[in-house]
């Protein structure tokens, strides 16, 4: 029976060709443009470590006080150096890290080679294990690494394949800014988007994945700069990278890992003690107002997906939208005009549930055509949202198998449920009245 | 004219659902096109913002330092280099500086009237330079004097220096001003020190475009010192008429010829303003393509649709048109009929299409901190989806007027 609606389906389309290629174009661009849209989002607003990020936290700290807060009272999104260095020394956390971003220049070794510029973070041993970064060869530094402030360094396959053509390189010597550095590990691929452990710089989405990384304090002696944002509220009052360790200005990234729901109100409440120690030393002359947000918190709070990315969401939403009440006014033309027909299938003892059936079973052929176009207009245009966004975002949208079949199965639904008003007209049609009237 | 109101509306009545569908899908696409055209005009007019710069003849080289030095031969490095590209025969003029207009993000400081204020008065865009960077940049001073090479001091890095003379832009003196009276005055900018407007300029663009900048839009200001910073220098560099490519090329051979110890990436070392102007505003051109795409698609398929509609409601009453046709009507009148009546649903649909861009609008304004929409787009829209009806069922109307009394005897 199904096939025979298949083919009555299909002679019905027939008749009526330009009204069958307005609905399947309709339904085609409609579900392409969300479908391209939704991939570009589905990329920037995906949590980049799903399995660990309910126990990632950012804690702030208020060490400007109400003069420097947001107009929603809202501390700094960084750290300044002395409640970074306080806060790691205390190592409250299961796992934390300070971090800042560097750029040091990287002098091959060999006569005429240039030097080159990467960039990197300096951080605490603890970044590794506690974001599951993976190592290619070798691994972190040690803890005692960090208090010793040894000259090592962790570099990513790249950066690898650049100096040392990618064979394992722990144990060889880097050069930065002048000084030797020995590789104690080397990365696997590991670039997530976005680079949520440090989103106050480059706005959460980076192309280019951190070369280098180092000991903090190491970092810290060798008086590498930081090459991030540094956001003051005051005029440093020394000069030099050293001022800037001594001024309130905030420039560090900070992320602990707490377990559990324990954990995190005990942290909580060491935060507080904190501020509030620091209230009575007279540093802050106000009561505590601390943050400490979960990682997909953060994120949101930092605005990391690009409120353009929601916007052409939704506009492409309202596309689809568009071409829905559209296909549900041509399916209910194109299903009344058969109105004789469907009184004599009436007549001739087809039940109502037969009506729905066959109509619904023609919606569905309209769907599944336009599912087909808008497959391949999602993939012509998620080949081409580079052309109208951002390289950093663009880059991140793809076209695999779950988008595909998502971009069917729209088609399909949408338009099955925009028939299903066009087929319920259709099924009260009064056989007698029909019958009469011819 | 005759206009059969009377008649229609009954006819209308006998096509609720039709009749509503298209009303609805207008009202539709007149809320989302009037928004997306008002997103798409507001990124447009970022687009052609002007800088201030001579943009046609300026390039910046953006120069990393590969070694760690002290401050004094860093300083001596970048004098050296500046005269180097001075003298390059295609360079009008050359200039350090912290930043350039359009960089996308960049140094800003909060100024003051006193250096006790609490609320700042207003943000200012910093870039320090030396007495070169007016005429390397093309900046139209307007009142007062350039820097004399006797104030532009060294700042190491991560230092601050706070010098006593500055020079504004236009919209940073009125802001401070608003009566004129800018120059000579001083203000403080997150010092301890205040500084004197010695010169204003014309326009100075700041180098973030972002939303929080546009609140500041061309408040900028420059003060007299060579970034000597260990990370690296901007160079500003102006060629003569006509020799942009050549003194693109020359400029980082002469620089190179001074010293190898320095980095300037192949990639995004050398940028003309064209590609920085193309590279801050790239996301505002990209959403302004999709915006102008959906409302041409969205647009387009309304069209049809009631192109569709319409010309079933044709074939329906093809007899009905015969009989009246037989009874005396003209061809005009059967045409008229058919664009009244989709005039009819169609201010049906825009009436409640303004309704829903007017609360589109306001949830956006909450949700992404966009603009209020001007009455202007939905006047537009109104007028366009009007008109876009009426085209798109003249064709139909036009079959109808067509039909001949003789469909009236015919048996169907």
């Amino acid at each position: 029976m199904f096939a025979y609606y298949l083919e009555l389906g299909l002679r019905s389309l027939k008749r009526s060709p330009g009204l069958t290629i307005l609905m399947v174009l309709a339904i085609g661009f409609g579900v392409a443009a969300s479908m391209t849209s939704w991939s570009v989002f589905r990329a920037v607003s995906g949590d980049p470590i799903p399995w660990k990020s309910a126990q990632l936290f950012v804690p702030q700290i208020d060490m400007w006080g109400p003069s420097g807060r947001d107009p929603d009272g809202e501390p700094p999104n960084a750290m300044d150096y002395t409640d970074a260095v306080a806060l790691m020394r205390d190592h409250r956390a299961k796992r934390q890290s300070a971090m800042y971003q560097i750029a040091p220049s990287v002098v091959p070794t060999g006569a005429g080679k240039h030097p080159l510029n990467v960039s990197g973070h300096a951080v605490y041993s603890e970044f590794f294990p506690m974001l599951d970064v993976p190592f290619k060869y070798g691994s972190a530094w040690s803890a005692s690494d960090d208090t010793n402030r040894a000259q090592v360094v962790v570099i990513n396959s790249k950066l690898n394949q650049k100096l040392f053509g990618g064979v394992d390189s722990v144990g060889k010597s880097v050069n930065l800014e002048g000084h030797e550095y020995r590789v104690v590990g080397v990365l696997d691929h590991w670039n997530p988007q976005p680079r949520y452990y440090d989103v106050v710089n480059g706005g959460g989405f980076v192309i280019d994945a951190d070369d280098v990384f180092m000991p903090f304090q190491t970092a810290i002696q060798a008086d590498i700069p930081n090459d991030g944002n540094t956001n003051c509220n005051a005029v440093p009052e020394e000069s030099g990278f050293v001022g800037l360790q001594h001024s309130p200005c905030v420039w560090i990234a900070y992320m602990v890992e707490l377990d559990d729901a324990a954990a995190v109100q005990a942290y909580r409440t060491y935060l507080d003690g904190y501020a509030r120690q620091q209230q009575a030393s007279g540093r802050f002359s106000w009561p505590p107002n601390n943050r400490l947000r979960d990682l997909p918190a953060w994120l949101e709070s930092q605005h990391v997906v690009p409120s353009d990315t929601k916007v052409s969401l939704l506009v492409a939403f309202g596309l689809l939208l568009v071409c829905l009440v559209n296909t549900v006014g041509l399916l209910l033309a194109k299903f009344l005009r058969r109105s004789g027909e469907i009184g004599v299938r009436r007549a001739l003892g087809a039940p109502r549930a037969a009506i729905y059936v066959q109509f619904l079973t023609e919606a569905g052929m309209v769907g599944v055509a336009g599912g087909v176009l808008g497959l391949l207009l999602t993939g012509a245009g998620v080949a081409s949202v580079g052309w109208v966004l951002p390289k950093d975002i663009a880059d991140l949208a793809r076209l695999d198998v779950s988008l595909l079949a998502l971009a069917l199965l729209v088609a399909v639904v949408a338009t099955v449920l925009a028939g299903l008003y066009p087929t319920w007209r259709a099924s009260n049609v009064q056989p007698a009245w029909q019958l009469k009237s011819n | 004219m005759n206009l059969q109101i009377r008649p229609i509306l009954t006819a209308l009545r006998r096509h609720k659902a039709g009749t509503a569908l298209i009303a609805l899908q207008i009202a539709l696409t007149l809320a989302i096109v009037c928004n997306a055209l008002f997103i798409m005009h507001a990124r447009l007019s970022n687009l052609s913002e002007p800088s201030g710069v001579d943009e046609a003849a300026v390039f910046v080289i953006q120069n990393q330092w590969a070694v760690d030095r002290p401050t004094p031969q860093i300083d001596a490095q970048v004098q050296a280099d500046l005269l180097a590209l001075r003298q390059l025969p295609s360079v009008r003029d050359a200039a350090p500086s912290t930043g350039y207009p359009l960089q996308g993000g960049g140094w800003d400081n909060f100024v003051t009237m006193t250096p006790d204020q609490v609320q700042p008065t207003t943000d200012a865009a910093v870039y320090y330079s030396d007495e070169h960077l007016l005429d390397t940049l093309g900046l139209r001073l307007v009142a007062g004097r350039n820097f004399r090479p006797d104030e532009v001091t060294e700042m190491g890095t991560q230092q601050v220096v706070i010098p006593p003379v500055v020079i504004v832009s236009q919209a940073l003196a009125d802001r401070l001003y608003p009566d004129g009276s800018a120059l000579g005055k001083s203000f403080y900018a997150m010092g301890l020190t205040p500084s004197t407007i010695v010169g204003i300029v014309d326009t100075l663009h700041r180098q973030g475009v972002d939303q929080w900048n546009q609140s500041y839009a061309g408040q900028s200001l420059i003060w007299p010192a060579r970034a000597d910073d260990s990370r690296g220098i901007y160079y500003i560099v102006r060629a003569k008429p006509g020799q942009l490519a050549a003194a693109m090329r020359e400029a980082p051979k002469a620089l190179y010829a001074q010293s190898r110890l320095r980095i300037i990436s192949p990639k995004d070392g050398i940028q003309d303003y064209a590609a920085i102007r193309h590279k801050v505003f790239d996301s505002d051109r990209g959403l302004a393509i999709l915006m102008g795409i959906i409302c041409a698609v969205l647009l387009a398929i309304t069209a049809a649709g009631i192109v569709g509609l319409t010309s079933f409601w044709v074939g329906q009453r093809r007899k009905q048109i015969g009989v009246r046709r037989a009874l005396g009507a003209t061809r005009r009148d059967i045409l008229n009929y058919f664009l009244t009546e989709n005039f009819l649903i169609s201010t049906g649909g825009v009436l409640l299409g303004v309704l829903l861009a007017l609360l589109i609008n306001g949830w956006m304004i909450t949700q992404f901190e966009t603009a209020r929409l001007s009455l202007a787009y939905v006047a537009a829209g109104v007028v366009m989806l009007l008109l876009l009806g009426q085209g798109a069922v003249l064709a139909p109307a036009l079959r109808a007027s067509r039909v001949s009394p003789v469909e009236a005897t015919r048996p169907v």
